[in-house]
């Protein structure tokens, strides 16, 4: 049953078909934003948005646009869902992610609207695998009304440099504190740990460092739990914008380059811990 | 062998007999009715000139001259560990021996630096099995099988139910003799079926023809069985070489018999069906 051959009649009554030649661009950014069972997927013409959130303070967003699969067809203005996201990951590498250069498993997601399952046709050397994810009703994604004229603070940084840091952070602290400034230390990412306190400074002229537009000085500490899973969308990532706003809230997007080349975006939402005034 | 062996069980019984080794697991419950039978033909099928046997030297004498054959309990984990240690070893020598209890002995040369070898000696435990027992160690006969058909490449297979264990506790494996194979689960969260097709059935698999021969209809007719997962990823983790011949016979809604041929070596393997 190659996924070619499907017929016009039967596309007719899916409301949403998406296909790629490479199931690993979605299933690689899916991976980044996977810290939580259940995802919320919304279509519109211009892509998919998949959102996962956590606590109500903690929100991820992935977007693919409609341009990243080979076909996107869409027949209402928005179609929303929520899954299982663990199992439709499992699904995504079914036939166990292979890194053999040139063999990739194509896919075509299909979605008949309210009520239906998500009907996925994975294909890998000639074996097809149909997976039938049963979906829920879809929840509201949280607004954090974080727009950009509220914007106090951002800086544009070159992952490489912020993977090192993320990588050797204490965990046994469990904020990670955000300073931005327009005068010293100008970025701080520090924490509080057993073993005492830690600093990493970015300044603003440093090579690592692409733009650097900070209005005032801002001190706001996260949640580490909150922010760990962000490391995943860190190491997909090339580049990642840090930006607070005037109520210290957080955002992080990161621009991923797929296995094609082609740019998605990963974007982290996080409110501040309030048990702390500074 | 012996390490795709120990994959696949704790405990099993070593069976020698003059012209073969065989490597038994009968279908008791606390395997969970799985049984396994593995067959090393000492005699090649070849022509000497162009297959060496498995051992150079190979004497036994069984318990009498009309039941020619040994019967010894081991735990093929410790075969295996030992054999390890011995693979670049000049020769190696396997005897049964009576130390403290009754043993394998494995004893190897190993090569050194200098010029005098070391010999390195393994015991392996065993318990020697009374004949009264023997009748539960006995060749399996061929199941009367609804389908019979080549497996797929056990490493698309393993991939798949690798994943596919992470969804779901059972899986029904279903065949026809058109050459088709579906694995599939299904649980409240989600259903997938994987299709292979073009397998090819072995020329056997024409018993369950009417007269006539089969029809088309009958060619596509589906014989399934529910297993559980976990018995089939053990029995797929264990392979370590491409068999030359691995197939299928599907009991309708009874049991799954994985048949693999390499050069010499024999293995059958019993998943009984569950609920």
């Amino acid at each position: 049953m190659p996924l070619s051959t499907q017929s016009q009649a039967e596309d007719e009554q899916y409301v949403l078909v998406a296909s790629l030649d490479n199931a690993r661009n979605l299933s690689n950014i899916l991976r980044a934003i996977a810290f939580k069972d259940h995802a919320i997927f919304s279509a519109t013409p211009n892509g998919l948005k998949v959102t996962v959130e956590d606590c109500k303070c903690l929100q991820a967003n992935a977007f693919i646009q409609a341009e990243i699969f080979q076909e996107f067809t869409i027949k209402e203005d928005l179609v929303g869902f929520q899954v299982n996201l663990t199992v439709l990951l499992d699904c995504l590498n079914i036939f166990g992610g292979s890194t053999v250069p040139g063999v990739s498993t194509a896919l075509r997601m299909c979605y008949r609207g309210y009520g239906y399952p998500l009907t996925l046709f994975l294909e890998e050397g000639g074996v097809v695998t149909v997976c039938k994810i049963n979906t829920q009703e879809p929840e509201e994604p949280i607004d954090f009304d974080f727009c950009s004229a509220n914007v106090t603070n951002k800086v544009i940084l070159l992952s490489e440099s912020l993977k090192e840091a993320f990588s050797e952070l204490d965990m046994t602290s469990e904020v990670l504190q955000i300073t931005m400034s327009p005068s010293q230390p100008y970025f701080r990412l520090s924490t509080f740990g057993n073993s005492g306190n830690a600093h990493y400074d970015y300044p603003k002229d440093s090579e690592m460092m692409e733009l650097f537009r900070c209005t005032q000085t801002q001190t706001n500490r996260y949640k580490m739990s909150l922010l760990k899973p962000s490391t995943k969308a860190l190491a997909l990532s090339c580049k990642v914008s840090v930006r607070t706003d005037s109520r210290g809230f957080l955002s992080l997007q990161y621009l991923v380059r797929n296995d094609d080349g082609q740019i998605c975006f990963v974007e982290y939402y996080c409110c501040p811990d309030e048990e702390v005034e500074d | 062998v012996v390490t795709t062996i120990s994959k696949l069980t704790k405990m099993c019984v070593l069976r020698l007999t003059p012209d073969n080794l065989f490597f038994v697991l009968s279908g008791k419950v606390a395997n969970g009715g799985v049984s396994m039978w593995c067959e090393l033909s000492q005699l090649s099928v070849y022509p000497p000139s162009m297959q060496a046997n498995f051992f150079d030297e190979y004497q036994m004498e069984g318990v009498s001259s009309e039941d020619n054959e040994i019967c010894l309990e081991v735990t093929p984990e410790n075969l295996s560990r030992a054999l390890k240690t011995v693979q670049s070893a000049k020769t190696v020598k396997v005897k049964l021996t009576k130390k403290h209890c009754p043993c394998l002995t494995i004893a190897a040369e190993l090569p050194t630096l200098s010029s005098v070898s070391r010999v390195v000696t393994h015991d392996v435990p065993v318990d020697v099995i009374p004949r009264r027992l023997w009748h539960e160690f006995k060749e399996p006969s061929m199941p009367d099988f609804d389908v019979s058909i080549y497996l797929p490449p056990l490493k698309t297979m393993k991939n798949v139910v690798d994943r596919m264990k992470n969804l779901s506790n059972f899986l029904v494996m279903e065949a026809n003799l058109n050459g088709e194979m579906n694995l599939k689960i299904e649980t409240d969260l989600v259903s997938v079926t994987t299709h292979f097709r073009d397998l090819g059935n072995p020329p056997w698999g024409d018993d369950a023809s009417q007269d006539g021969g089969p029809s088309q209809r009958d060619l596509e007719a589906m014989a399934q069985a529910r297993v559980d997962i976990r018995k089939l990823q053990q029995f797929l983790m264990g392979q370590q070489v491409n068999p030359s011949k691995a197939m299928c016979n599907i009991v309708h809604e009874s049991v799954v018999h994985l048949i693999l041929l390499h050069e010499d070596v024999s293995l059958q393997y019993f998943i009984p069906a569950v609920a």
